[in-house]
């Protein structure tokens, strides 16, 4: 089922948490709203659950308008950041709750519930913990509970927040990849709300990158990553070096480095900002193109990117990230002056 | 996350509010606001120069001077013993620890007017505890003394609940870091724990000193009741309430009133210091 | 090894320190609590078990024992309601004046007992704000029944309300939340995820509630008006049997109201211990 946003504006006390968002997911997508603390993912994920009532705006489900529909009756699964398990009751029973709450009419006999309960926990691989309690679950079996408790329903939407944020790195590794394939496999339309890069790249179709109650940029991951359409999405998605200047007659002053503009060439002079991953920079002991001398202050060599930290002329800090042969094609030591060649820089005009 | 929590609750999709507050709401009001209120009725009617006759005879005097001297005394007595309790409990170990720990709680549970014969059977001349001090020249019952030793029994449980889990929940990483520094066992007491103890324990000390000034039950058959001499408040309150003096026991119920509820409200100021305190480590 | 012995004695007190304290902590327990303890049984005995069980088969004593466990019986199951009410509003929703709640409900704690009794003479007495109303209707309120039940339900009113506030809101909102979420009705998620989470402390506040209306001496002295066999709770004829000089009938039915007290103190002790369990183990 599809997820349609239209100008939902959300404010708490003077803070406007979401403001004027609209966006769509299409059916069977698996959709990441990213941004930073206080960037109103949450609260924006809360309002479609129908757990926040908007200020202004729609939410629509199939294109049927859904916003006054009480969350009881929206279809929606939620799993919440940390899980809120019935702390009371077994495995077995949160995930059966959903279904043992139902109207008389519409409850399933305890036959069927206990089917369905114990194929949703082979799905999550838990058959096995059905009778223990939460308090005896780790963090990522907490986390699968708490999918599988959400699924019981038969969601139309599933819905996640941070579904990942209380987990230590390498589980949270692990149900990624396993939150992806589970959502290859029942293919039900799901957003979740997170503030790692990383993983909004990783598990989704697509991402909805937001920075203070606004949508930034909405794009399959490999177009915000490559393609960032604002200033933030560019920094917040993974390292950047940021050189600050202006634009002017066709040309682009950014600190150390000067490159052509032909897009502003007629305009006045602007200020802008440019932007270069560590990886798009290349360094060379003699000058090539366009770019800038710089120091060679620390190297990271562990792993299969080695990592260094320059100076430029003034002092700022330049982070390029080279290959392990092309470092060992050049084998800089610390302190020798480098020449720094960005192979692609993207401007953002002010 | 980043939305305050106290905000998140505004639009709650958690039902019964409406009820919820309406049942609170109208219970409080008719238990206990609207009783409550017939206080300022009636002392209204007795004109202002009337009210500051009847709080002023010589006599209502005199009893607040007891109450308060005694409230007063049995909250320092139990600041003192209540925090070596407090200590003890939490930090040593001893057999019976848990019983010593539950026991502490009895004269909350224990009715007044039980406590009140007891501790006037105990202390009376004849009594187990009487004699022995009658034979040191110590006259307990029917004294102010009797009073204050009613009161800190009454008042014990307040000092000893209120630092006890702020005692509990200090790090004992904080007394290894001040040893570390070089600081002695006495210099990690007085510097580090004490100060870090202090606003729970004045908390304590006052709301025992609280219940204490209008405590009747376990008071008034130890106290003696003679007028000027061994009469708190309270049972004045009753002697005129019995005399039909509604308006003279009303005007000396406001003052009593007035008192404890400012001892409250500064009780509310030194729990929300209490608990910046706590917040801030 | 000898690094913890270093700490050892650097946040510990020297044994002898110890011991005095403990024995002076042990000490004032001893003589404050223990001795009144052992005093009550020893005069409630004083004159043999068959004395003990005639002060408490006699007629006033039992009709006492009737009145007491009515008006328990009517404050606890009222302000069990009311105290769920009030800390479901108070704790999980945000509204203007809320903090002012929180303190009107503690009101009565800082109330002289004898003020809570007095106050519903001045509303219902001959002279009262609502007297006249009262005679009107011939509603008999002081000075019977229904004024010892006012002045117990003042008295205890914040019980309930004030174990479960601290409780609940600790607990936060997500589990009723997802309850939600999941289709539960408002019964059904109050009855399958809210009450078995605040079990606990409501059994807890029941339990302190149910002592303290049993055994409320002050308020209802006030309003009883003595009338034996008829407006005599337990606490009020242990009253008239020690100002009779019945010393040792007073005491044996104060044993009876001891017993309550340690009845109440082991059952919260089991409840927390029950409860400290239950958080220890959510962790």
């Amino acid at each position: 089922m599809s997820i349609e946003v239209r100008n939902i504006t959300k404010s708490f006390g003077s803070f406007t948490a979401v403001n004027d968002v609209s966006l769509t997911v299409p059916t069977g997508e698996l959709v990441a709203l990213l941004g930073p603390s206080g960037s109103g993912k949450t609260s924006l994920l809360r309002i479609i659950a129908g757990l926040e009532k908007a200020d202004r705006g729609q939410v629509l489900f199939e294109g049927e308008d859904a916003t006054a529909r009480d969350v009881r009756h929206r279809g929606v699964g939620f799993v919440f950041q940390h899980y809120a398990l019935f702390r009371h009751m077994t495995v077995f029973e949160n995930v059966a709750f959903g279904l043992r709450v139902r109207p008389r009419a519409r409850r399933p006999a305890e036959s069927v519930v206990r089917t369905k309960v114990t194929d949703l926990l082979k799905l999550v691989q838990l058959d096995w913990l059905a009778d223990r309690y939460p308090s005896q679950l780790s963090g990522g079996q907490r986390q699968r509970v708490a999918l599988a408790r959400a699924l019981a329903v038969e969601p139309r939407v599933l819905l996640l927040d941070e579904p990942f944020g209380s987990l230590d790195a390498k589980v949270r590794q692990e149900l990624r990849r396993w939150l992806r394939r589970l959502h290859d496999e029942i293919r039900v339309t799901s957003v979740f709300v997170t503030h790692d890069q990383e993983e909004a790249l990783e598990v989704s179709d697509r991402v909805v990158v937001m920075n203070q109650g606004r949508v930034e940029q909405i794009g399959t991951p490999a177009d915000v990553f490559e393609r960032p359409a604002t200033p933030f999405v560019m920094g917040f998605l993974g390292n950047v070096n940021m050189f600050h200047g202006r634009v002017e007659g066709g040309r682009a002053h950014l600190g150390p480095l000067s490159v052509d503009y032909p897009e502003h060439a007629d305009l006045s002079p602007r200020d802008a900002q440019g932007f270069a991953r560590p990886y798009e920079l290349d360094l060379a002991r003699e000058e090539a193109g366009p770019g800038f001398w710089a120091t060679l202050r620390h190297v990271n060599p562990a792993g299969a990117i080695v990592k260094l930290e320059l100076e430029d002329g003034e002092k700022r800090l330049v982070q390029v990230e080279a290959t392990r042969e092309q470092f060992e094609a050049l084998k800089p030591a610390a302190g020798e002056r480098l020449y720094v060649t960005p192979r692609q820089v993207r401007i953002f005009v002010a | 996350m980043p939305v305050p929590d106290r905000f998140r609750k505004t639009h709650s999709v958690l039902p019964g509010f409406g009820l919820a507050l309406g049942v609170s709401v109208l219970s409080l009001s008719l238990i206990v606001l609207l009783p409550l209120s017939t206080l300022f009725w009636k002392s209204s009617g007795l004109g202002w120069s009337g009210f500051w006759q009847a709080v002023s005879a010589p006599r209502v005097v005199a009893s607040y001077k007891l109450t308060f001297g005694a409230a007063l005394a049995a909250a320092i007595v139990n600041g003192v013993f209540g925090f070596i309790v407090t200590w003890v409990l939490v930090r040593y170990r001893f057999p019976g620890r848990r019983l010593v720990d539950a026991l502490v709680d009895f004269p909350f549970a224990l009715p007044t007017a039980v406590a009140g014969i007891t501790l006037t059977t105990l202390y009376a001349p004849n009594g187990w505890l009487g004699e022995p001090l009658a034979r040191l020249g110590v006259k307990a019952a029917f004294t102010p003394l009797g009073v204050t030793i009613a009161l800190t029994f009454i008042g014990l449980p307040f000092v000893v609940r209120t630092l006890q889990p702020v005692l509990e929940s200090l790090d004992p990483e904080v007394e290894e870091a001040a040893a570390s520094l070089g600081a002695s066992r006495l210099q990690t007491i007085a510097r580090v724990v004490l100060p870090a103890l202090f606003p729970a324990w004045l908390t304590g000390v006052a709301l025992a000193f609280a219940r204490a000034l209008g405590e009747y039950g376990s008071v008034v058959f130890i106290a003696g009741n003679m007028p000027m001499k061994t009469e708190i408040t309270p049972l004045l309150i009753i002697t005129k309430l019995e005399q039909y003096d509604y308006a003279g026991a009303t005007a000396i119920a406001v003052v009593t009133l007035v008192a404890s509820f400012s001892m409250l409200l500064a009780i509310n100021r030194l729990q929300t210091w209490s608990a910046r305190l706590g917040a801030a480590e | 090894m000898r690094s913890s012995g270093v700490t050892a004695r650097a946040t510990r007190e020297p044994v002898a320190v110890k011991v005095a304290l403990t024995v002076l902590a042990l000490g004032f327990l001893g003589l404050f609590l223990v001795v009144p303890l052992v005093a009550v049984f020893a005069q409630a005995l004083e004159k043999g078990w068959a004395a003990y069980a005639s002060a408490l088969r006699e007629p006033m004593a039992l009709s006492a024992v009737k009145l007491t466990l009515l008006t328990a019986g009517i404050a606890v199951p009222l302000n069990l309601v009311f105290g769920v009410a009030a800390a479901w509003a108070i704790a999980k929703f945000e509204f203007p004046g809320r903090n002012a709640l929180v303190t009107l409900i503690d009101l009565p704690f800082g109330v002289s007992p004898v003020i809570s009794g007095m106050v519903f003479i001045l509303l219902f007495g001959r002279q009262g704000l609502l007297g006249p109303w009262a005679q009107a209707h011939d509603l008999k309120i002081v000075f019977a029944v229904p004024g010892l039940v006012l002045a117990t339900l003042f008295v205890t009113f914040p019980f309930v309300a004030r174990e479960l506030i601290p409780l609940m809101q600790a607990e936060g909102t997500e589990e009723e939340e997802a309850a939600r979420v999941l289709g539960a009705s408002g019964w059904q998620m109050f009855r399958r995820v809210t009450l078995p989470n605040i079990k606990w402390g409501l059994l807890y506040g029941v339990i302190l509630c149910n002592a303290r209306a049993m055994g409320e001496f002050g308020a209802v002295s006030v309003v009883s008006g003595h009338i034996r066999g008829k407006t005599n709770t337990l606490p009020l004829h242990v009253e008239i049997l020690y100002n009779e000089y019945q010393f040792q009938a007073a005491f044996a039915v104060a044993s009876v109201l001891t017993l309550l007290a340690l009845v109440t103190l082991l059952a919260k002790t089991v409840v927390e211990w029950r409860g400290r369990r239950e958080v220890s183990d959510v962790d």
